[in-house]
């Protein structure tokens, strides 16, 4: 082969990846590195926003317990829908796969309804069924005398909680699933054959080894839900905010766009290394079923 | 005399039919095989012994007792799966161990079990080994450790080596006739290969369409088939359109300027089919030319073209000239290694 060929075959991946490169630059990595710098600007009431490098914005999120209590409340919201997803949607998913074909399609669409309907319609939905006194889940908790007064719903964690798990339930089934798919058809009959109940197939079975699946849908559902901000919006509104809901705040309401840009960097920055990390973690421990 | 036993066993998925008045008795410590082609219910009859499927008709008995009422987990065999189904996530130690581990079997003689069980199946020193990071053949005996050390009452086997090689199936075959014999488990072998279930079974039950064709030795099945498809399955055979004489004193069968003395009871046309090694090239008999000769070490495979249809010969390489490409030659054999039945 010529030179010549050899340097156009060189470039050709290049060539043929430049335009999906360019709008993957121009879209995603210079809006970030300009959220970033515009982090660090200054902000005042009446002069705006000034083009400087100061840490006000890095010192006040620091500092101010205020922003702490608001992390700390999108992670706790985060990390207890990740529970409660993987808490139901791992049986759910194992369910599902046990099912005839044509029950199977029929949940699984079910499964996946809460992605194909509207985020305020859905919100709205789960509202009305709590909704005080007269929602129907409370009231028929009540009736049941499970709980004595109505949980409340509206501008509650409780409520985001349920609502967020809601929606990400299809991310941990469609998780837990494909790592169900990877199972052996015969597994569960050889550990049958050799003296296991039913519990304990599942327990030394089957557990181990849809854990990887688990754990990546929680990633998947952890980061979506610490990042979401439609439902918390709704929910929450201005009263119960979280990382998201705030930082839209502070470019929208207060228009101190610097700090919102310091909180949505510290998100970022904050997921990525726990999505990473964790990521990490998982395959490290499991190697041995990924393989 | 009777150690497991199924009587008109059937099961049907709907309206299907794939297992129809399955009967059989094994003996205490006998290799059993079921042969036959793919989709011809061997796998289901098994499942139905290991209790993952229900008979819809028959009864299946392990030493005199029903076993279609004890549950799977509580009938004691051992099972080796097509796809060996080992616990990914479980080291081969632990893969062996789980059955005594659910038999409660205390530790240090559990240790010493799973030790002893993969010392049997060659693969000592590989206790910590992940099945993922085993070759093919060494799940296959991780898998057949695992079904043995619990002692089962059976050993069922389910087309074990097919996901081999042919070199290492061999080896495998060999292996496993030989730990067979020396614990003298009852085994039961689901294969679609004739030639493994010839050279490992005692007696092979000869499956199609959910139906049993023949049960026999190897040799019987072999060399006396029962039916035009056993002959056929296992093992190439010629069969030749003939027909039987009565009139002539004493009756003979002819096919084509072939002729013998007739076996006694049939009479009319009749298929009379000879396994290729059989046949000899002779002054007489059935005329036919050589249309490929081809030669395989110990032996010589000829394909001819005779008066009743193409026919196959095989002889041993024993020195002796052999006819060659386009050469006319008459095949003929003995009586008695033909077998004959009614019907073309
Ligand atoms: N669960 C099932 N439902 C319906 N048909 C089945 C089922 N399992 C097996 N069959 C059918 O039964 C027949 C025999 O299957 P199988 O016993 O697996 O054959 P083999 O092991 O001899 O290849 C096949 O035609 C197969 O399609
Ligand atoms: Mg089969």
């Amino acid at each position: 082969m010529s030179m010549a060929a050899d340097e156009r075959n060189a470039r050709a991946p290049w060539a043929l990846t430049a335009p999906a490169l360019m709008l993957f630059v121009g879209v995603l990595l210079i809006p970030l590195a300009m959220t970033v710098m515009l982090s660090f600007h200054d902000w005042g009431q009446y002069k705006g926003i000034e083009p400087v490098f100061i840490l006000k914005n890095w010192h006040e999120i620091a500092t101010d317990p205020y922003y702490a209590e608001m992390f700390w409340r999108t992670f706790r919201i985060a990390i207890l829908t990740t529970l409660l997803t993987a808490l139901l949607g791992a049986p759910e998913a194992y369910i599902l796969n046990r099912m005839d074909g044509r029950w199977k399609s029929f949940f699984l669409l079910v499964i996946l309804g809460p992605l194909l309907i509207s985020v305020v319609a859905r919100t709205l939905g789960w509202a009305l069924l709590f909704g005080g006194n007269n929602g129907l889940v409370n009231k028929l908790l009540m009736s049941a005398g499970v709980i004595r007064s109505p949980i409340p719903f509206m501008f509650t964690e409780t409520g985001m909680v349920i609502a967020l798990a809601h929606v990400m339930m299809p991310f941990m089934v469609l998780s837990v699933w494909a790592a169900l798919q990877r199972l052996d058809p015969q597994i569960e009959n050889a550990a049958m054959s050799l003296g296991a109940g039913p519990v304990t197939i599942i327990r030394r079975i089957i557990m181990p080894q849809i854990m990887p699946g688990v754990l990546s849908g929680a990633i998947i559902v952890f980061s979506l839900s610490a990042s979401a901000f439609a439902t918390p919006a709704i929910i929450g509104g201005r009263r119960l905010k979280v990382a998201a809901t705030l930082a839209y705040d502070e470019f929208l309401n207060t228009l101190n766009w610097p700090l919102g840009a310091a909180v949505a960097t510290l998100l970022l920055v904050a997921l990525v290394l726990i999505v990473v990390g964790s990521n990490a973690l998982i395959e490290r421990r499991y190697a041995e079923v990924f393989r | 005399m009777a150690y497991l036993e199924l009587e008109g066993v059937a099961k049907q998925f709907g309206a299907q039919t794939v297992v129809d008045d399955f009967s059989l008795s094994v003996g205490k410590g006998e290799f059993i095989s079921f042969l036959g082609p793919s989709g011809c219910g061997k796998t289901t009859t098994l499942q139905m012994i290991a209790g993952f499927l229900d008979p819809t008709r028959g009864a299946i008995r392990l030493e005199g007792k029903d076993l279609t009422a004890i549950h799977p987990a509580k009938r004691g065999l051992g099972i080796v799966f097509q796809s060996y189904a080992l616990f990914p996530h479980m080291t081969a130690a632990e893969n062996v161990a789980f059955g005594l581990e659910m038999r409660n079997v205390p530790r240090a003689e559990r240790a010493e079990r799973v030790r002893d069980a993969l010392a049997m199946v060659g693969l000592a020193g590989y206790e910590d080994r992940h099945p993922r990071r085993m070759s093919g053949g060494q799940q296959q005996r991780v898998a057949l450790a695992r079904a043995l050390v619990i002692k089962p009452s059976v050993l069922l086997l389910d087309e074990p080596l097919s996901n081999l090689d042919a070199k290492l199936r061999e080896g495998m075959q060999i292996e496993l006739r030989q730990i067979q014999r020396t614990i003298g488990t009852t085994t039961i072998l689901v294969t679609h290969d004739q030639n493994e279930a010839m050279s490992l079974s005692d007696r092979i039950v000869v499956m199609s369409q959910g139906k049993i064709e023949q049960i026999g030795t190897p040799q019987e099945t072999y060399e006396k088939p029962a039916s035009a498809f056993v002959s056929q399955f296992l093992g190439k055979t010629n069969d030749f359109a003939a027909t039987i004489d009565r009139a002539a004193t004493p009756a003979r069968v002819i096919a084509g300027s072939w002729s013998a003395p007739a076996p006694v009871g049939l009479s009319g046309p009749v298929t009379v089919s000879i396994r290729p090694e059989r046949i000899g090239f002779g002054d007489a008999g059935l005329n036919a030319t050589i249309v490929t000769r081809i030669f395989q070490g110990n032996h010589w495979l000829f394909q001819c073209d005779s008066e009743c249809g193409p026919a196959i010969v095989i002889r041993q390489n024993d020195g002796e000239r052999q006819p060659a490409e386009g050469e006319a030659v008459h095949l003929a054999w003995r009586p008695e290694d033909m077998s004959v039945r009614g019907g073309v």
